[in-house]
């Protein structure tokens, strides 16, 4: 049995809501917690199999140039060396997300520093970490741009509408600033590993991967191997926030290796090879114009940036993306720049766009209202434009609103214009600042099947990953809720490539995508019920194994005997997206700390709401809130790639030294889930949740600082040396 | 990691004959060198782990206490008396590293922690410490976490620790043992400043081995340490302060000053120590400190706001020791 849906309307049923199971929502626990933090759940690395071998990456300190020679020999008669791989298959990069092909080839060709080109394999692997740092070999250097401030630029996106320099000249008040944020990495606590055994026909790996649909795609065109030979498994996910979008380097190498020596290989990446070669988030350069009249309507809206990636890359940060609509202003410029420089491949690190994009905007609007004299929540509210302003479509439900004015009601916020340095407590400056949030939202297709027996147990399968997010707990709602199950009796079963491809873990589409196909499924199932009872399914209700109907119920044995049913749900988005502009919302409220001396800041408190459509399970959606917001933390006031100006290299590449927010930095955060059932967005109204959390926060923190002391720092992050250089004089 | 020979020492001098040979070096706590093996930074051949020398005690030694070079972290920032009558030492270990750091690191390992520049940690960059002749990356490079004071066109680094910015403000002595002799050095003297040398962090010559930190009679007073950094623990400092001092009448009559993460030693100025004693605490005075402080201070870019930050952050501790309204 299955059920196709390609949702071209939208869905204005609220079907989760006729259902009587009361799971859906409910903030329960996730199902293998317990397993993950009692160690008992197993990661990719974690895995062993007989006669396995170790490999190790070698890199090499060029940012470009050509490997000319590989001394195999320097290293074959070190101990417990068994081989030495350079095949032309070995990838240099990762994957871009949703790539589904091989990415970038043969390894050989060296366009940043610390590019893998070889594996060496031995027997454990402290012998292959000691023969990767002993392998000889020699490079041709060529000379390749570091600095995106001075390397070529090519036009990659722009919106005209109007005459923006036009509205600038003519409006009351305008704001015209440049702010820059530099490189971020994801920093997963798993690195990035790949275990893999070759059959002789067919390849089996454990890895650590978000989207196992395209992932296998990709090895297989990696590897020159037809799809239905690779498998793979990535049943728990140590975190991946993008960089595990695509398959990388250590997966094709392990898969090389296994295939060539016929033996299982296992290749872990150290926690610098992470840094130096996985995904980085683009550095921007931005532009912010705004152009308002005299009541703070926005007339004009200019959003100018210049990201960075490597040539041959087609990603760009996609900075503007909600400033597309945000917020209103007739006359408006949107402007993306790509320069082409020699640093790691950037590519979608958590929130792509957003998470640089947003807070600068915030930032901007937090200086107009200043300048207007008006409270800056109030100046969010006058500008939330009736249509896209660019391309005269509706919006789909939107909370943005009522996010912030029950943001600002959780939060405590004095509704008044801002004047810095009105608190100080001994040496701090205490101030608050506040952003809207706002991210894209986007379904993809996906596919499960869901298998109902009658001992009112069931089973649900995709190849959906869950990379630290709750896939497991609200799929297990959406199926409970559907067939009148209790979550405890239904078996998730996820990241084998051998289930049914469902979205994969990206772009904040995964829960809004398999759960909708896991509802299709249940709608299959629930249909199927009723025509052996001879009703219409709508008259069906389920409830703890038992369906009930107008004038009878029976137990699901009952129905079934001993019959197991199943269906497979297969979602596809449709033109319901299409006509409407579909995006979830939100609003940040932070209160800092900044010290008149040195302009350490701290976060004292910060409030999130968020409007993502259907909440599937409360708990895990306020943990992802949970996260963002410890991300805006982050964002705002430590994380920061160093590259070196001279070679290109990355300095800072360990958890030591790429600063991420310990406990410390971050307070009590709370968070607010406005209800919201978007039709448009999904069959079962929800929206993403997984990066909206950070998208404009970081921009709350930068208002709260220069409320606090009166320093409008303009470059993130805020560290105590930019925030001490732009503090007023006393 | 290079493969390496394995020994535990069981007595000091076995320890002390062990480590005078070539390329070993002494184990204690690991949390320092092995990351630093791993990373192929260091490549001892011989590992001499003296964790089972009987160097753990902290013990009183006449007025003053003795803390034996194998006491952890946690043990010494936990004791009693450092407690109550050495905060500032306390404060300082207790603003480093983690809990779990804290509990395996030792008192002779923290003074001999290494830098934490990107340049000596990566082996694929030039680092005159690392490898001396083959250049300084961070001169050009990186160099925010680098030194203001007492550098070398050889070598920007800084000392990054905390607890011997704390024992240079006390005044403490290190106490060192070989298998033939034993020496003590004042902390203030231990770490060297880079010169043409900068491969040697400190005066400790092979074979000898630090067998524990005296501390000197208590003296009371207003102890505070201050530690500037991007985020609110596990990170080192951007700038640091220890600051022993004390008021009567409303002069200063004791201010022993110690700094950390702008030199490649703790940096004590006797001349600071001279200004402000007998003297009454002003903003003036403050300033004056400072400039004796920042004489001869240099940036190199991306450092620079070091000079600035190091001069406010002692106004700071100044300030909140004296009662000094800013
Ligand atoms: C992520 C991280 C963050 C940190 N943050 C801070 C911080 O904020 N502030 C701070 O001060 N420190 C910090 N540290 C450093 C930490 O304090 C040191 O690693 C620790 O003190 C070293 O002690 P150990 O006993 O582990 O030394 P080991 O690693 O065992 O040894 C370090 C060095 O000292 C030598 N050595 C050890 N004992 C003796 C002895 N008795 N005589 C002679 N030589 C000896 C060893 O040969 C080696 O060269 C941090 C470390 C890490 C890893
Ligand atoms: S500053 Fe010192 S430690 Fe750093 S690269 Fe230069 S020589 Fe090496």
């Amino acid at each position: 049995m299955s059920v196709h849906l390609k949702q071209d309307q939208p869905d204005n049923r609220n079907v989760l809501d006729t259902m009587v199971q009361g799971v859906i929502g409910a903030a329960l626990p996730r199902p293998e917690g317990l397993m993950k933090v009692t160690g008992t759940a197993s990661y990719a690395a974690e895995y062993d199999a007989e006669g396995l071998l170790e490999g190790v990456l070698v890199t090499v300190p060029i940012v470009c140039g050509e490997i000319t020679m590989i001394d195999e020999a320097s290293v074959l008669g070190m101990p417990g060396v068994v081989a030495v791989l350079s095949d032309e298959r070995m990838t240099g990069r990762p994957a871009q997300g949703m790539a589904g092909e091989a990415p970038f080839q043969p390894a050989r060709e060296v366009r940043y520093w610390g590019q893998p080109v070889a594996l060496v394999v031995a027997t454990t692997f402290e012998q292959a970490r000691d023969a990767a740092k002993h392998l000889k070999l020699q490079w041709r250097v060529e000379d390749a741009p570091l600095d995106p401030k001075t390397a070529e630029t090519e036009e990659n996106e722009s919106t005209r509408v109007g005459d923006l320099a036009h509205a600038m000249a003519d409006a009351a008040h305008t704001v015209d600033v440049v702010i820059t944020t530099e490189g971020h990495a994801s920093a997963a606590m798993e690195p990035h590993a790949a275990l893999a055994q070759w059959d002789g026909k067919a390849l089996t790996v454990h890895a650590s991967l978000q989207m196992l649909k395209f992932n296998r795609a990709e090895l297989a065109d990696s590897l020159n191997l037809d799809e239905s030979q690779v498998r793979l498994l990535s049943p728990y996910v140590g975190g991946g926030f993008g960089s595990k979008l695509g398959v990388s380097q250590e997966v094709v190498a392990a898969s090389l290796a296994a295939i060539q020596l016929g033996r299982p290989v296992r290749v872990v990446m150290s926690r610098q090879q992470v840094f130096q070669t996985i995904m980085r988030r683009s550095e921007t350069h931005q532009r912010i114009r705004l152009a308002a009249d005299a009541e703070g309507k926005l007339t004009g809206f200019g959003h100018e940036a210049q990201v960075s990636n490597l040539p041959g890359e087609d990603f760009a940060e996609p900075v503007l993306q909600s400033s597309q609509f945000l917020y209103a202003g007739d006359n408006r410029l949107l402007k993306l720049d790509l320069a082409r420089i020699h640093r790691m491949t950037a590519g979608s690190v958590r929130a792509p766009g957003e998470a640089v994009g947003v807070q600068t905007v915030e930032q901007a609007m937090d200086m107009l209202a200043e300048k207007i004299g008006i409270d800056p929540v109030e100046l969010r509210l006058r500008n939330i434009p009736e249509k896209h302003p660019a391309k005269d479509k509706p919006f789909s439900s939107r909370k943005l609103a009522e996010c912030l004015r029950k943001g600002a009601k959780a939060f405590g916020w004095e509704p008044r214009p801002r004047t810095p340095r009105h608190t100080r407590e001994g040496e701090w400056w205490i101030g608050t600042g506040m952003a809207s949030a706002a991210r894209v939202h986007s379904v993809v297709e996906a596919k499960a099947r869901v298998i109902l027996r009658p001992d009112a147990t069931a089973v649900v399968e995709t190849d959906m990953t869950d990379i630290g997010t709750g896939s497991y707990a609200i799929l297990g709602q959406v199926a409970g809720e559907m067939l009148g199950l209790r979550p405890d009796d239904i078996d998730v079963r996820l990241g084998d490539t051998d289930l049914p491809p469902g979205s994969g873990s990206g772009g904040s589409f995964g829960a809004a995508s398999c759960g909708s196909a896991v509802f299709l499924a249940c709608d299959g199932l629930r249909k199927e019920l009723a025509k052996r009872l001879d009703i219409a399914s709508e008259d069906l209700t389920l409830k703890d194994g038992v369906a009930r109907w107008d004038g009878g119920e029976k137990a699901l044995n009952e129905i079934l005997g001993s019959e197991v049913i199943d269906c497979v749900g297969h979602f596809e988005p449709g033109a319901s997206t299409e006509d409407v502009t579909v995006s979830s919302y939100g609003a940040f409220f932070a209160e800092v700390a900044v010290n008149r001396w040195t302009g350490e800041t701290r976060v004292r408190r910060m409030t999130g709401a968020f409007g993502i459509g259907r909440v599937l399970n409360a708990r895990t959606a306020r943990s992802q809130c949970l996260g963002g917001m410890t991300w805006c933390i982050g964002n705002a006031l430590t994380e920061s790639l160093h590259f070196d100006p001279v070679d290109g290299h990355l300095a800072n590449c360990d958890l030591a030294e790429y600063h991420v927010p310990v406990h410390r930095d971050v307070p009590d955060l709370e968070v607010l889930l406005i209800e919201e059932r978007d039709a448009a967005a999904s069959p079962i109204q929800a929206k993403g949740v997984g990066e909206l959390g950070l998208c404009g926060g970081a921009g709350a923190i930068a208002n709260a600082i220069y409320d606090a002391c009166g320093a409008r720092v303009l470059s993130y992050p805020m560290t105590p040396d930019k925030v001490m250089a732009a503090m007023p004089k006393v | 990691m290079r493969p390496f020979d394995y020994q535990r020492a069981e007595r000091l001098e076995h320890a002390a004959q062990l480590t005078a040979e070539a390329n070993t070096l002494a184990l204690a706590g690991g949390t320092n060198l092995v990351d630093l093996m791993k990373l192929q930074v260091e490549t001892p051949q011989t590992l001499v782990d003296i964790g089972r020398l009987p160097l753990g005690t902290i013990a009183d030694e006449g007025e003053g206490l003795r803390i034996g070079a194998l006491a952890t972290n946690t043990a010494t920032a936990v004791h009693p008396r450092v407690r109550s009558e050495y905060p500032v030492l306390a404060r300082a270990i207790l603003s480093g590293a983690t809990q779990q750091l804290r509990n395996k690191a030792t008192t002779g390992g923290n003074l001999c922690q290494r830098t934490r520049c990107y340049y000596f940690t990566n082996i694929d960059q030039p680092c005159n410490k690392r490898e001396p002749g083959s250049g300084c990356g961070a001169i050009k490079g990186i160099a925010r976490i680098h030194a203001v004071l007492g550098a070398s066109d050889n070598c920007i680094a800084t000392y990054p620790g905390d607890m011997a910015v704390a024992l240079a403000a006390l005044g403490a002595t290190v106490e060192i043992a070989s298998e033939r002799r034993s020496r003590s050095v004042p902390v203030r003297d231990f770490h060297r400043l880079p010169g043409d040398t900068p491969e040697k962090d400190n005066v400790l010559e092979p074979g000898e081995l630090i067998t524990a930190v005296t501390l000197p009679a208590p003296v009371g007073g207003i102890q505070l340490y201050r530690k500037v950094r991007e985020r609110s623990s596990y990170a080192f400092a951007l700038c640091s302060v220890a600051a022993v001092i004390d008021l009567a009448e409303g002069r200063f009559t004791r201010a022993d000053l110690a700094f950390g993460s702008l030199a490649h030693k703790p940096w004590h100025d006797p001349r600071i120590t001279d200004l402000l004693v007998g003297s009454e605490p002003t903003l003036a005075l403050f300033d004056k400190a400072a400039d004796l402080l920042l004489e001869g201070a240099r940036g190199y870019g991306e450092n620079d706001f070091k000079i600035p930050l190091a001069r406010r952050t002692l106004a700071a501790v100044l300030c909140e020791a004296t009662g000094v309204e800013p």
